[in-house]
This record gives C-alpha cells, structure tokens and sequence, in this order.
C-alpha cells in the first residue's frame, strides 16, 4: 500500500470516479489545467478531456446552480468550491435548490448525482476569509449530506461513496491537513459508509467526539489525558447529515460522559445539536454535564488563530471537570 | 480575452450605440406586417398552438375564479402571454427540456399536461405528482421533459445552463429552454448563467417575457438599460427582441434560436416584449399601481384575439370551431376541478419520502413519533387522523391509481 497525502487520495478518488463513469464531470475555479490551487484536481482534466475536467468563471452561485441543473440532467457533477469560506454566495441554490429538488418534485427529479468539495477549516494562516468551518449552516437543511473526512484513508473511501450517493453530498476537505495527513491508502477502488460514526479509540470513562482536522487535535488532548489517567473512547462523527446518534449513544450509555469539539464557533455549531440529543436518548446515564470545546465565538482572525481556536489542551482541562464533578 | 483598437482620445461609450429592434410579423388584424415573412407552420402545429392558447386562458380564467370562490388557495394566471410562452415552447423538439419561472403553464400544456394534472397539482391531492408539497401552480413532468417550478427566482437560470451542457456531452441534439421575466433577471443567477453559458458554449435558451411588472414594480424601476436584450453584448451572445403578443415571430424566432443553440452551441437571448394583463397572483392587485387604461391599451393587443384572426384568414379556423372547443374545455376544467377537489391528500408517510432517496432512522423516528402523536390528539389533526384510520382511508381512496408519477 502507498503511503500518500490526503490531496493525492483525493484525486485518486477523482480520478477513479471519472475513469469509471464517463458522465462524472469535475469544474471549479482554477480546477481545469492548473488542477486547483491546493492541486486536488491534477491531471484529470489531461487524462479525461477539457469538456469533463474545467474551469468556471468566478461564480460560485454559476458554479453551484449549474451544476444543479447538470445533475438533473443525469450528469454526476463533483463541483469545487475553491475555500468554504467562499460558498455563501452559493447558499440559496445548495439550500433551497439541492436540498429541496427531490422533495419538491415528489421524486421526479433529483440532483443526487451531486457532489460539492470545498477545502474548509483553520489553521493555515487564513485569517477571516480562509478560516472557516461551515458545517452547521448546511446542517440545518433536510435534503443534503455532509461528510467530513479525517485522514487520506477516509477521504479517498469517503468521496468516492459521495460521488456514487443517491444524494446530493456537500464534502469538506480539511486543508490544514491537505498535505500535513499522510497515510497508507490502497490504490484500488473502496467506499466507506456515509451517515456512520467511526469509534477510533475505544475507551471507558468519556467520550470524545469530533471529526475533520479536529480529530488531529483529539488525539493529542488523548495523549495528555491518559497521562492523568483519564481513559478516553474517540469518535469520528465522520457525516455530519445524517449523522449516527447511535454510535455516540450507545458509547455515552458506557462511558457516561461527552465533550464534543468542533473548529466551527460555539453558538449554533453542531456540537450543540449532538448535546441536546444525547442528553434525551441518554439522560439517566449521564454523569456530568455534556461539554463542548469549539472555537470562541468570533471570527477566525490571522494572528490570534491559535489561542482562539479549539486546541487540544483545552480538551482534557475541559474533561477534567466533568471527571471531578 | 479583448480584442480591440487603440484610441489615443478619453471618449466614453454611452450604451445608447446599440440599438435593439423588435421583430414582429403579425399584425393585430391577422394580417403580417410589410416585408414580414410567415414561419414554417403548418396548419396542424397552427391549431396545436392556438388550442393550447385557449385551454390556458380557460384554465387561468376558471381558476382565478375558483381561488376567489375560496376552493383553492393560490392561483397565478398567463393572460396576456401566451403567445409568448406557447409560441416558444411550440418551435422546440417535444423532448427539449423547458425550466420555467411560474407563469408558463401555457407551454405545459402545449406538450400535453392535462386538465387532470393541472388539477392535482393545484389541489395538492395524492395524485399530484409532487404529493402535495408545493403551493398552486408549482408543475412538473418528468415525461413532458418539464422541470417542476421552484418558487425562488432565476435560480432555475443557471440551472438550464448546466442542463444543456449535459444535454451537449450527451449528444442526443436536444436543447434547454429556460423562462424568467425582466425582474428575475436583476437576479444574480442571471448574470452567472448567461456568462457561463457563452464561455462554455452550452445549447440554452435564455427566453426573458418581458412583461412589464415585477409584481408591482414597472421594468422603468427594474433597470435604466433598454431592456433586458442589450445585457447580451456582455456575454458576447446572440440575441434577438421580439413583439410577445405576435405568436408568429415568436415562434420564428425560437425556430431559428434553436438552430443557433443545437447545431452551433451558441446560447440565444430571446426578449419577448409583452404585458401581463392579469394580476402578478391571486394575492395582488394591480389597481394600486397601474392605470385601467394602461391595461385596456395592452388588451388590444391581445395575443390570442390576434392569432384567431390570422388563422381565419388562413381560412384553419372559424365561430362554430372556437364556440366548439371553448365549450369543451369549459366542460373539462369543471369537470376535472371537481375530481380533484374529492381526492384526499398525500399519505403521511409522504412527509418523510424524497427527503433523501431513502428515509433516513432519524426522520423514521420523528414520524413515528408524529403519528402517536396524532392518534392521541384526533380532534387537532382531522386529515391526519382519518389518513391513519384504515377504514376511513380506504374509504377516501376508492379510485384505483395507476402508478404514473409524470415519469416513464
């Protein structure tokens, strides 16, 4: 098995999708001979043709809302939006037209052949405009999936799943770990299960969950954890929309405690969805309050990036107080 | 990429250069303009447009009527332009795809949507193809290659776009046509499809009815430009104003805009200039914002009185043919309003499906939840309750539904 980066992963899933099906198209700003500014759409416009492997004008609402209409055409679209911070002015077509194209044509027509990529998260010195973590707008919207992969194993399995789901994907790449993640990946075809959770740690007294560039993060707090004694069980939430209540349900029902950590700000990130679902299905099991480690509540900013957001010492000194309480 | 020369003096280009006529070849008396040509159209293609025309009228007239009887909650009428509409979608290949605002019920019906459908839709019954989800008006069909109508405006534009381009990759030589009137195209939708379909060389028909108003805004309020039209020099694509009340040119000019758009893979703007004698919808009222006499000069102009005239003189049409079909379809639309009215609405279940192809634990969960919910509290949810009541809901479903859901 080669050992890769998560871009190289990337585009071998691109590159797998459109050798297989001939109506996968890939478009984007700078996607075509340039092969994307983080390069995750090298060569595939050499190999596959300038019609299935293209730039856009600079228009992300164009971007999105054509490649709606080629998905409901019976294209399978994989449309790039260059940074996540960039997809607001393609809100209204992912919202109330991806989401909603099924549902409102009672079936007959969908745009499940989509799959939208965006390179989204901290810590690459961004500042307010490539810094951001989008998750929980879209979360709030029926209709659409969203999968956030954590290494280039996951990445490469999880969009390959996202391109060939029935359903419209939106597929945030987490760029700090672009070329920062690297790890063994088969080079054939395999697909990893949307809408469910991955325990990667297993453990006894909390569970910690997470997913994207966060888990990076996690798995540094588990070290200092553990070292206080603290046995933590680790989740990669893996898809936000729908996401597995299950999984977290039944280690919470074990463990008994719950922080969750996202990059994204604290009011209305999804952490807070997960909280107030657990504590429901779980109440009675719960031995501290459920927490939440995120970012502070202002914009990402360019030189106060690492106090601001959720680093991994603010994991086990937030853990250590349900342990005491 | 610019190519252009070099001028050594500051002069300033005002826009007003470019000067966009409208073709028109019908005159209102049914005769064609001087130097007018008539289209290709036979006499069976004439009469499939001009039916089409009266069926809309009569559907909108009846309808409008029955939302202010308080039998229906919403209704948006096509009067004064289906000449516009019709004559358009009537100069496309049936399997073309059409993307329409709202107001092109009229090109629904030249493919062949039947009162019973249109009836469904407007009811939200269980036999309306989008189950009862969306309000009045909001059609669909998947084998009439017609894209059920979104409410948000100008979203379907871009759309179009990228739906011809898969029509192109595809290679069957078909086209898209995608309606919007003059204030969608403020929309940045329009800007982004336009530009993407140029530089992408995409078979897509940009058909603006210009008709005046944006709900109560007058198209003076809209944009300082001459139109719509000139916007197409930005894009560097072909474009064309047509008179939208002349079926005649508009047809012509959709015929040839196909053309452009199929063999050649130039994207076409066409800007029907034309005036929607109706209210914007049955929730508006054009008196607090325009003269009666504004309205009386456009009722002149009436398309439909226009094409009758012309397809008498061609001797195609005469009294006894027109009082034949209007009573006909008077008929049918009282006769398929009342069905549709009796039908019950979509299952319960339908609230949860097409969400995602496949209902998903959490939304199973939620609509369990839901129907225990209902069966303890009956008296706040009569339809839902006689819906989940298995003798009361066979009871309501005494008609045997085939399976057809407007697809193949």
């Amino acid at each position: 098995m080669a050992t890769i980066n998560m871009l190289q992963a990337i585009n071998q899933a691109l590159d797998i999708a459109m050798a297989e099906d001939e109506r996968v198209l890939c478009f984007g700003e700078d996607v075509g001979g340039f092969g994307g500014v983080f390069r995750a759409t090298s060569h595939l416009q050499e190999k596959y043709g300038k019609a299935r492997c293209f730039n856009t004008p600079l228009v992300e609402q164009g971007i999105i809302g054509f490649a709606n209409g080629l998905a409901a055409q019976g294209s399978v679209p994989v449309a790039e939006i260059q940074f996540a911070d960039y997809i607001f002015p393609a809100f209204d077509q992912i919202v109330n037209e991806t989401a909603k194209f099924r549902y409102r044509s009672g079936d007959l027509f969908n745009v499940g052949g989509l799959t939208i990529r965006a390179p989204y998260g901290g810590g690459i010195s961004g500042g307010l405009y490539h810094s951001q973590s989008p998750e929980a707008y879209f979360a709030h919207t029926p209709g659409i999936k969203i999968v956030v992969p954590r290494n280039p194993y996951e990445a490469k399995g999880l969009l390959l799943a996202a391109i060939r789901d029935p359903d419209p994907v939106l597929f945030f790449e987490p760029k700090r770990l672009y070329r920062a993640s690297v790890g063994e990946v088969p080079e054939e075809d395999y697909q990893l299960p949307i809408g469910e959770a991955e325990i990667t740690k297993e453990g006894s007294d909390i569970t910690l969950v997470g997913w994207g560039a966060q888990m990076d993060v996690i798995d540094k707090a588990v070290e200092l954890a553990e070292k206080d004694g603290i046995s933590c069980e680790v989740i990669d939430l893996r898809s936000i929309l729908p996401w597995d209540e299950d999984t977290i349900v039944e280690s919470v029902l074990k463990t008994g405690r719950l922080l969750i950590t996202h990059e994204a700000p604290r009011t209305g990130g999804f952490a807070a969805e997960i909280s107030a679902t657990i504590q429901e299905r779980c109440f009675l099991y719960l031995e501290s309050p459920i927490e939440r480690v995120t970012a502070l509540q202002t914009p990402a900013t360019l030189t106060r990036d690492n106090q601001q957001n959720p680093k991994h010492p603010k994991i086990p000194e937030t853990s250590n107080a349900p342990r005491n309480y | 990429m610019t190519t252009t020369a070099r001028t050594h003096q500051p002069e300033f280009l005002s826009g007003n250069e470019f000067s966009i006529p409208t073709y028109a070849v019908l005159a209102q008396d049914g005769s064609l303009h001087d130097g007018a040509e008539e289209p290709d159209l036979d006499q069976a293609r004439a009469l499939r447009i001009y039916q089409a025309m009266i069926a809309t009228r009569v559907l909108d007239e009846r309808m409008l009527a029955a939302q202010r009887q308080g039998r229906l909650s919403f209704y948006m009428q096509c009067t004064g332009e289906e000449a516009a509409v019709i004559g358009s979608a009537a100069a496309l290949d049936d399997d073309d795809m059409i993307m329409a605002q709202y107001r092109e019920q009229g090109a629904l019906a030249y493919r062949g949507f039947t009162f019973d459908e249109f009836m469904n839709q407007l009811f939200g019954n269980e036999m309306d193809y989008g189950k009862g989800r969306q309000m009045p008006i909001h059609y669909g069909s998947r084998k009439l290659h017609y894209m059920t109508i979104s409410s948000p405006l100008a979203t379907q534009i871009p759309q179009a776009t990228g739906y011809a381009y898969g029509q192109k990759l595809a290679g069957e030589g078909l086209c898209t046509i995608v309606y919007f009137g003059e204030g969608a195209a403020s929309e940045g939708d329009f800007h982004a499809a336009l530009n993407m379909a140029t530089v992408h060389e995409v078979p897509v028909i940009f058909f603006c009815r210009n008709n005046g108003y944006a709900i109560s805004t007058p198209s003076v309020e809209q944009f300082a430009a001459d139109g719509v039209a000139p916007r197409a020099f930005g894009y560097r694509m072909h474009v064309i104003r047509v008179d939208g009340n002349d079926v005649l040119a508009v047809y012509r000019a959709t015929q040839r805009a196909r053309e452009l758009a199929v063999k050649d893979n130039k994207p076409v703007l066409i800007e029907a200039m034309t005036y929607r004698l109706a209210a914007h919808s049955s929730s508006d009222d054009p008196s607090g914002y325009r003269s009666r006499k504004e309205e009386e000069a456009w009722r002149d102009k009436d398309p439909i009185t226009r094409m009758r005239a012309w397809l008498e003189i061609k001797g195609w049409w005469d009294g006894d043919q027109e009082k034949a079909l209007q009573d006909r379809l008077r008929a049918d639309v009282l006769d398929t309003m009342k069905r549709a009215e009796k039908r019950p609405p979509p299952p319960l279940d339908s609230l949860v499906t097409d969400v995602y192809a496949d209902v998903t634990p959490a939304l199973q969960r939620q609509l369990d939840q839901l129907k225990r919910h209902i069966r303890r509290y009956p008296e706040a949810y009569p339809r839902g309750a006689r819906s989940l009541d298995p003798v009361l809901s066979a009871a309501d479903h005494v008609e045997d539904h085939a399976a057809d859901q407007g697809g193949e």
